[in-house]
């Protein structure tokens, strides 16, 4: 086996060594009931070869959104990643390090989520960020028991244009953790009626921008309702390249931000590994979860980095801690602070803009086939379209043509007839003029 | 010369009237280590002898500070949220948390005195 | 004929204390912030010029700019290398961290997690696209199951602690369906932190199980504490302490006779693998680190991923979403409506969890088969143990073995010798080595918990057991300075966390002009 060093005289001589007679000896407090003594009923051993063959056979059976004209989202989102990104995150040092307990060897895991948690701040417009959760859900998930710890209240208000998932693992989190939500009705419009749903038990009101049909939103009049009742505004982004182009939410009077920075150097990975982005105001920093690394220096005064405010951690705080979290997502920290290092100034505002107006034009292409409307008035890369027929089955038409033509609301919210034409489509810089011919001119067909 | 008591918990409370500041024992300061972070209750806020009413922070370290006594707080040090270093420097004097009224003098019976919390201590090594 | 020789032997050179004009120390370079190194105008990438149609951001365009520094491509790849040469990794050196299970990391793995059929995918592309990637889940569950014994798998949460979570939240599920409020979760002292802070998220308080003088949980004491209000007992097996619960199946049977469930911590299941399944332990749901056992690497802390194993009691009520095997044909259950008959408690993350984490952890089983799996359980049983056996005579073990995957020593042979379990850790980095796991678990004084894995041959383990004995000779005979003072070889002397803890500085803020 090639990855385990021993041989088969290493052993004989280790057992010897500690003073035993076989293998069996070491694993004598294991109830005689519970010692499996014959092989598994799994295949043996493989090389590489091997492996590889059967890993890629299942790999061929998918169809890989770089091989199709794509245009999905709906809080995945995919765009170029430059080619140093994968390279620089595969360095050993990265990628083969633990969490970086022992600050005088990892000054290199300490100095990039330094940077990260400065770009994540920075795009946020927030004060601080810590350095990072699982995902944008499970981020929005932690911002509303934040919330709740912060103003003592327990009651969270979910807009009804936050992602559908990330409202279920926020519901799901908030009632084991004795919470309460309230959840908007869908507004595939964008328009609904938060602020009148905001009363003095309100720890929070959680609002996506742009939301989950697209819709940007104005958040200024409800962080201003939100803090005249005593509630937290929590801003969610599910796609933070947008902050590019909009007014960031902490501007904006946002308390806490989350999102998903999926889209920046990490890719789609059908799901997961994602990177969940969390900052706050600074007066809400000792309630913040997850890990946060801050600058000191050392023995000789040289600028360092640790992890600090440690006490409000699990490994710490145990059960008082803020969070449970251990684990987070460090190394899709590292690849979207390289890849947000790339663009820059200049970079991040141009892609942004090049995202939006390639939506701009593919929903004038496809908003010119007959029946078909855009529900959006403001969009960054994802918009709403109408359908003259059921959305499902349209882009099941469109995969069977080759094509990843957008993301049927009902794939998210079943079951609701007023939902059920609707489609999400998200362009990116990826898209060439011939891929949305193809997508436009295989709509058509799906519609006639 | 003011009474000083002791609980079991390492804090103290020292007694001016029906009034008694209260802190954490040099013990306890120098078991935690470097304070980083004090969190304090807001006078006014009622307690029962027992309740988690203060939390101590140092680097890698926490503790729950109990109220020694039932009573209401009538004010909290805030200058230990700027300069939680005094609880190291000076645990029972300057470093003092809170100040609380006391409603039911008799539990101070209860709890130890300096000669007595030393032993308890030295019981503990 | 070249005339004009050279010194070629090197003299004294009193290195340590000789200061560099850039600051750089040869190979180990100081390198400022990207923020420190911003020329506007530059970038990394070059785009195309986006087309002048009229926007539709409404009235909320950007109006500042974001403050982000400008680098090109090679300014941007020193930065990072400089910034990877500053860390410990296990491709560099042996990585003790017990309980961490740093173990070898293959490339197999990240190449094929590489393959564009996984990770250029889109979660909700139609299901008929991506029916290798569903098979690629199942295929996993189907060896998370046969490894464990247990009957159900939940793939979604992305690492140990929310794998804790699940499990939880299943066990309050199941108490709910029962018509029961159980509100107490007893767990060892000797617990990871994030059982409490789990079990406090899931709305249950916390009692504490002590620890026997064996270093195992107190059978007696557990079973004084069951009662009609306990929901659950989480235990850690093998546990913190490196030791195998030999009461477990008694404890698994306790608790149940009480009503309540068994929740497993499977973070050490390395030391199982193959040769014990929680199935016959009688356990209800336990979490497995598919960065620990499976060797996903850990990337500087994350990603992970904690899928969960449940008993039939618990199965129904496993999150969302989960695939379905259909004779091969594979779909997603994503909404209660079509759970097959199960009354799954929620969804704990947007998508269907780390597929990253899965193509890894597959391509490693695969690659291993199910006797090599089992021949990894030895041997990193076989390492711990001959680490203890080496060094219990000049170290101090507070239980006698045999140990699991991991062996565990106090401070009490550094008594008197002004030495801490801190100062004998940072005397490690300036030999080599990234330190134990210390101060942990608490059940012991000034723990340090050491942890080879499998993958470390016998030299490597020879040559950690020759340091570590003289490191321990050197505290007793007076050689504090060495201690104290370290690390002297690492880019960084000690740091000060008081001060990054009293004054915190999260993020650059540009310098006032």
């Amino acid at each position: 086996m090639r990855y385990l060093p021993l041989t088969q005289s290493d052993r004989t001589d280790m057992l010897k060594t500690i003073g035993v007679a076989s293998i069996d000896d070491l694993f004598i407090d294991v109830p005689p009931s519970a010692r499996r003594t014959g092989s598994l009923d799994l295949p043996p051993h493989q090389g590489e070869i091997e492996v590889e063959r059967q890993l890629r056979a299942m790999a061929a059976k998918n169809l890989a959104a770089g091989d199709a004209p794509f245009f999905c989202g709906a809080g995945a989102y995919r765009h170029h990643i430059p080619a140093s990104v994968d390279h620089l995150i595969q360095r050993s040092e990265f990628l083969t390090s633990y969490t970086p307990y022992q600050p005088e060897i990892s000054q290199g895991t300490l100095q990039y989520l330094f940077e990260f948690q400065t770009q994540v701040a920075m795009l946020s417009g927030m004060d601080i960020a810590n350095a990072s959760m699982y995902d944008g859900a499970t981020a929005c998930a932690e911002a509303v028991l934040m919330a709740n710890r912060a103003t003592k209240r327990h009651k969270a208000i979910l807009s009804g244009g936050l992602h559908p998932q990330y409202r279920a693992v926020t519901e799901t989190t908030a009632h084991f953790a004795g919470g309460l939500v309230q959840a908007m009705a869908a507004c595939p419009e964008g328009v609904e009626d938060l602020i009148n749903a905001i009363d003095d038990e309100t720890a929070c009101v959680v609002v996506q921008t742009p939301d989950f049909f697209g819709h940007l939103r104005d958040l200024r009049p409800l962080a201003e309702a939100a803090h005249a009742k005593g509630a937290l505004l929590v801003a969610v982004t599910t796609e933070t390249l947008a902050l590019g182009a909009i007014i960031p939410p902490g501007e904006m009077g946002a308390d806490i931000f989350v999102g998903e920075g999926q889209s920046l150097g990490v890719g789609l990975n059908f799901g997961g590994p994602y990177l969940g982005l969390f900052a706050a105001r600074a007066a809400l920093q000792r309630q913040m979860p997850g890990r946060l690394c801050g600058e000191t220096a050392d023995a000789q005064g040289r600028r360092g980095y640790v992890l600090t405010l440690s006490a409000r951690e699990q490994h710490i705080r145990r059960e008082k801690a803020t969070s449970n979290i251990c684990t987070n997502s460090g190394l899709c920290c590292l690849a979207f602070t390289i890849h947000v290092t790339l663009l820059g100034e200049a970079g991040f505002t141009k892609l942004a803009l090049l995202n939006h107006q390639s939506a701009i034009m593919l929903m004038q292409e496809l908003t010119q086939i007959p029946g078909v409307t855009c529900l959006n008035e403001s969009f960054f890369n994802e918009f709403t379209l109408r359908l003259p027929k059921t959305a499902a089955p349209v882009v099941e038409a469109l995969a069977a043509r080759g094509i990843l033509g957008g993301v049927p609301v009902s794939r998210l919210i079943p079951d609701d007839p007023a939902l059920a034409n609707l489609l999400l489509v998200a362009a990116s810089e990826t898209n060439t003029d011939q891929d949305r011919a193809a997508f436009a001119s295989a709509l058509r067909e799906a519609l006639s | 010369m003011t009474k000083i008591f002791y609980t079991k918990d390492h804090e103290w409370i020292r007694l001016d009237g029906d009034i008694g500041a209260v802190g954490i024992s040099n013990y306890a300061q120098e078991q935690l280590g470097d304070i980083v972070f004090v969190e304090l209750p807001q006078p006014g806020t009622k307690t029962a002898q027992g309740d988690e009413i203060a939390v101590v922070e140092s680097v890698k370290a926490a503790s729950e500070i109990y109220a020694p006594v039932t009573g209401e707080i009538t004010e909290a040090n805030s200058a230990l949220e700027d300069a939680p270093a005094t609880v190291n420097e000076a645990a029972e004097s300057d470093g003092w948390f809170f100040k609380i009224r006391l409603t039911n003098k008799a539990e101070l019976d209860g709890l130890m005195d300096a000669g007595a919390y030393q032993s308890f201590i030295e019981g503990l090594a | 004929m070249m005339r004009q020789g050279r010194p070629t032997t090197p003299g004294t050179t009193g290195s340590e204390t000789l200061s560099t004009f850039s600051g750089h120390r040869g190979l180990d370079h100081e390198e400022p912030l990207i923020f420190e190194q911003d020329a506007q105008g530059r970038s990394g990438v070059d785009l195309p010029a986006p087309a002048n149609l009229p926007n539709r951001l409404g009235a909320l365009a950007r109006r500042q700019p974001i403050g982000l520094p400008g680098l090109s491509e090679p300014q941007v790849v020193r930065h990072f290398v400089r910034l990877s040469r500053k860390n410990y990794a296990i491709d560099s050196g042996l990585y003790p961290l017990g309980s961490c299970t740093m173990k070898h990391n293959p490339r197999l793995n990240e190449k094929l997690a590489r393959l564009p059929g996984f990770a250029d995918l889109h979660p909700l592309q139609p299901i008929s696209t991506v029916q290798g990637a569903l098979e690629l889940i199942s295929t996993l569950a189907h060896w998370l199951r046969a490894l464990t014994g247990m009957p159900a798998v939940a793939m979604s949460p992305k690492a140990g602690a929310h794998g804790e979570l699940c499990g939880l939240m299943a066990i309050r599920a199941a108490l709910d369906a029962r018509g029961e409020k159980r509100n107490r979760v007893l767990a060892p002292e000797s617990a990871h932190g994030t059982n409490p802070a789990t079990a406090a998220m899931c709305g249950f308080s916390v009692d504490p199980i002590p620890a026997d003088a064996r270093g195992r949980v107190d059978l007696a004491a557990l079973k004084a504490k069951l009662g009609p209000d306990v929901a659950a007992i989480m235990v850690t097996n093998p546990n913190t302490c490196g030791l195998f619960e030999n009461d477990i199946v008694e404890m698994a049977k306790a608790v149940h006779d009480a009503g309540g469930y068994f929740y497993c911590d499977g973070a050490n299941f390395n030391a199982l693998v193959g040769r014990v399944r929680p199935g016959d332990l009688g356990i209800d749901a336990m979490h497995i680190n598919l960065h620990k056992t499976f060797s996903t690497p850990h990337g500087g802390g994350g990603p992970g991923a904690g899928p969960v194993v449940f008993s039939q009691a618990l199965a129904p009520y496993a999150p969302l979403p989960f695939v379905v095997d259909q004779g091969g044909v594979f779909d997603l259950a994503e909404f209660s409506a079509n759970a097959q008959g199960a009354t799954p408690f929620g969804r704990m993350t947007a998508f269907h969890g780390q597929m990253g984490m899965f193509v890894r952890a597959l391509s490693y089983m695969l690659s291993h088969g199910g006797d090599g799996l089992r021949q990894v359980a030895e041997d990193a049983v076989l390492n711990a143990n001959y680490i203890l056996a080496s060094l219990k005579d000049e170290m101090s073990a507070p239980f006698p073995g045999p140990c699991m995957h991991e062996c565990l020593f106090d401070d009490a042979f550094l008594k008197d010798t002004g030495v801490t379990t801190l100062d004998f850790a940072k005397a490690m980095i300036d030999e080599g080595y990234h330190p134990m796991t210390i101060y942990f678990p608490l059940v012991v004084h000034g723990a340090m918990l050491i942890e080879p894995t499998e993958t470390e041959s016998r030299e490597s383990l020879d040559q950690l057991i020759y340091v570590l004995r003289n490191l321990a000779k050197a505290a007793k005979s007076g050689d504090t300075a060495r201690f104290t003072q370290a690390p002297h070889f690492s880019p960084r002397n000690r740091l000060d966390e008081t001060r990054a803890a009293r004054t915190p500085v999260l993020r650059w803020r540009p310098p006032p002009p």
